[in-house]
């Protein structure tokens, strides 16, 4: 299928591209503007070029906090992923049941941020939690204050938790979209279950999918709240991710400038990633799947 | 198809894990401050609606929950207004710059919020919308819009084009096919980026809270004053928690029938 060329399609994107440009080309131009000047006051400001990408680039603890975020983001995706695909196929798809898991599977989502971090807070206690107190009763010594591990783990479970939500909602509207015919032409072939879902399903989902994985890689990559919430980034460092190294330096040291480098050089890393993934993502969609799932449905 | 035997008892499984957070909060919420932090208890043994009371009584409490509710509801028909034409020019044609700008869109939700502060706040004093529901609802369009892009993309990109063409064949205009054949067809995914839109916006609290001060000051950001130098207001946080899903849960029983009901179910 090759799309036909139109360029009046400009017209339809038009109203997005001002919407956006509105609140968001203006605030980047002027964080570009501090990344190459050394602010000392409002008044005086000195173009110091690209020193402070060099400072940053150079930076130990970023190196350590960049490391634990790539480990952070693919545990994420690693996890989140699966779990959201085998919950999307295994919620119910119709009447009243079909209602309420979707609900209820959608409640953590809708709390805020900061509220995520608290509750868990006192949830993974070991004296009044019941995470920590079960933990506890099975006889693990567990403390996301004390130990890194666990608050790393805490940290995990808790985003599991709170994001899967995402995958699944996303998979399952994609599994809904999907016309009966496909199905029908499968049981004519006599596809097993897994056939339906590789060749079937997972092709058509490709495009929710791709979504999910891109949102759940960005968010996970900029997560702040949650983590500084329940564990303050602690102890020690273990879960200090980026988000909150650089706001410790836009606003606990107001070094406006570095922190301004600091997150151009956060946005292309994300920017890079995404663009890989998505790329990846059409390539393996376009040309395998798609094909050898058309066929499997014919 | 076939029921298959691992999906009840991993839905179940799931949905344990996904509720008893949520219990702990709601546990927490009819109990008083002392107690949750004294003893373990699995049911509130003191039972009191008195951080129920606190919210609902105090208009600095409950007016941020109708000021949350205002800026997301414009921001969700605006987020999802724009959207379904673009996704639609992006699912259908090829036009100069089309991917890189699609690409484009999504780095808007790249870049970590903090940083957008300041400038946010001066952009949005120069032009007077300071304190205002509407300057919420715009700078919430800056992660919203391609968000809804992009789902609705991936949604009419699995509807077959041969469908837009017999339309066209038959003589249908594009905003009367768009409105009443191709619309119907996405319902689900319209159902889904509206919830999403709608819950992205109503749990922002960095942008929410720098735009406003008093006047459209949103339930998140009222939140915060559970914190205070004679320490942390647990219970009241929770109820306060409770309180913020049940907007959302309702939105999602809505949209249940347009998620549920997707393409198969169409008029097709």
């Amino acid at each position: 299928m090759i799309k036909p060329v139109n360029q009046k399609a400009w017209w339809l994107v038009l109203p997005v591209i001002l919407c956006v440009a509105f609140s968001a080309i203006l605030p980047l131009m002027t964080v570009v503007n501090y990344s190459v000047q050394d602010i000392i006051s409002p008044e005086r400001r000195v173009f110091v070029g690209t020193e402070w990408f060099v400072a940053v680039l150079r930076d130990e603890e970023l190196h350590g906090a960049m490391l634990r975020q790539f480990g952070y983001s693919l545990a994420v995706l690693v996890v989140e992923v699966p779990l959201g695909i085998l919950l999307a196929l295994a919620m119910p798809v119709d009447g009243w049941r079909a209602s309420a898991t979707l609900v209820l599977v959608a409640l953590s989502l809708l709390i805020p941020w900061n509220v995520v971090g608290t509750i868990w807070q006192i949830f993974g206690r070991s004296d009044i939690g019941l995470l920590g107190a079960v933990l506890e009763a099975l006889g693990t010594e567990y403390s996301y204050t004390g130990n890194p591990t666990h608050a790393w783990l805490t940290v995990l479970a808790m985003d599991v938790w709170h994001w899967t939500p995402l995958v699944a909602l996303l998979c399952y509207a994609g599994l809904r979209a999907i016309p009966e015919a496909f199905y029908q032409a499968a049981r004519i072939d006599g596809a097993s279950r897994l056939a339906v879902f590789r060749y079937i399903q997972l092709p058509k989902l490709r495009g929710v999918l791709m979504i999910a994985v891109l949102l759940r890689f960005m968010d996970s990559f900029m997560i702040y709240t949650e983590p500084f919430v329940l564990t303050g980034g602690g102890p020690g460092n273990a879960t200090t991710f980026l988000s909150q190294y650089l706001t410790q330096k836009a606003v606990g040291q107001f070094d406006l400038g570095p922190a301004a480098a600091f997150s151009l050089i956060y946005f292309l890393i994300i920017l890079l990633f995404c663009f890989v993934l998505y790329n990846w993502m059409q390539r393996v969609g376009t040309s395998g799947t798609s094909a050898a799932g058309e066929q499997g449905a014919r | 198809m076939k029921e298959a035997r691992w999906r009840s008892p991993f839905l179940i499984a799931y949905l344990v894990f996904a509720l008893l957070p949520i219990y702990w909060m709601v546990n927490m919420s009819f109990r008083t401050n002392e107690d949750i932090l004294s003893s373990f208890s699995v049911f509130p043994k003191h039972f009191t609606w008195a951080n129920y009371a606190v919210i609902l009584t105090d208009p600095a409490w409950y007016s941020g929950y109708v000021n949350s509710l205002i800026y997301v509801a414009i921001n969700m028909v605006i987020s999802v207004t724009v959207a379904l034409p673009a996704a639609y020019a992006f699912s259908r044609y090829r036009f100069l710059g089309d991917r890189h700008v699609f690409f484009w869109l999504l780095t808007n939700r790249m870049t970590p919020p903090a940083i957008f502060l300041l400038p946010f706040f001066q952009l949005y004093s120069t032009v007077g919308l300071m304190d205002t529901h509407l300057a919420v609802a715009l700078a919430h369009l800056v992660f919203n819009v391609p968000l809804a892009v992009w789902i609705l993309e991936g949604f009419m990109s699995g509807i077959p084009r041969e469908i837009d063409e017999t339309a066209y064949i038959d003589g249908y205009t594009f905003p009367r096919f768009f409105l009443t054949i191709f619309l119907p067809l996405i319902k689900a995914g319209i159902g889904v980026t509206a919830f999403f839109c709608f819950m992205f916006s109503w749990v922002e609290l960095l942008l929410a809270r720098t735009l406003t001060s008093v006047d459209a000051k949103p339930i998140v950001a009222t939140m915060t004053r559970t914190v205070s130098a004679s320490g942390m207001d647990w219970a009241v946080l929770a109820a306060a928690g409770v309180l913020t899903i049940v907007p959302g849960a309702i939105v999602i029983w809505f949209i249940r029938h347009y998620i549920a009901k997707g393409f198969a179910m169409g008029r097709v």
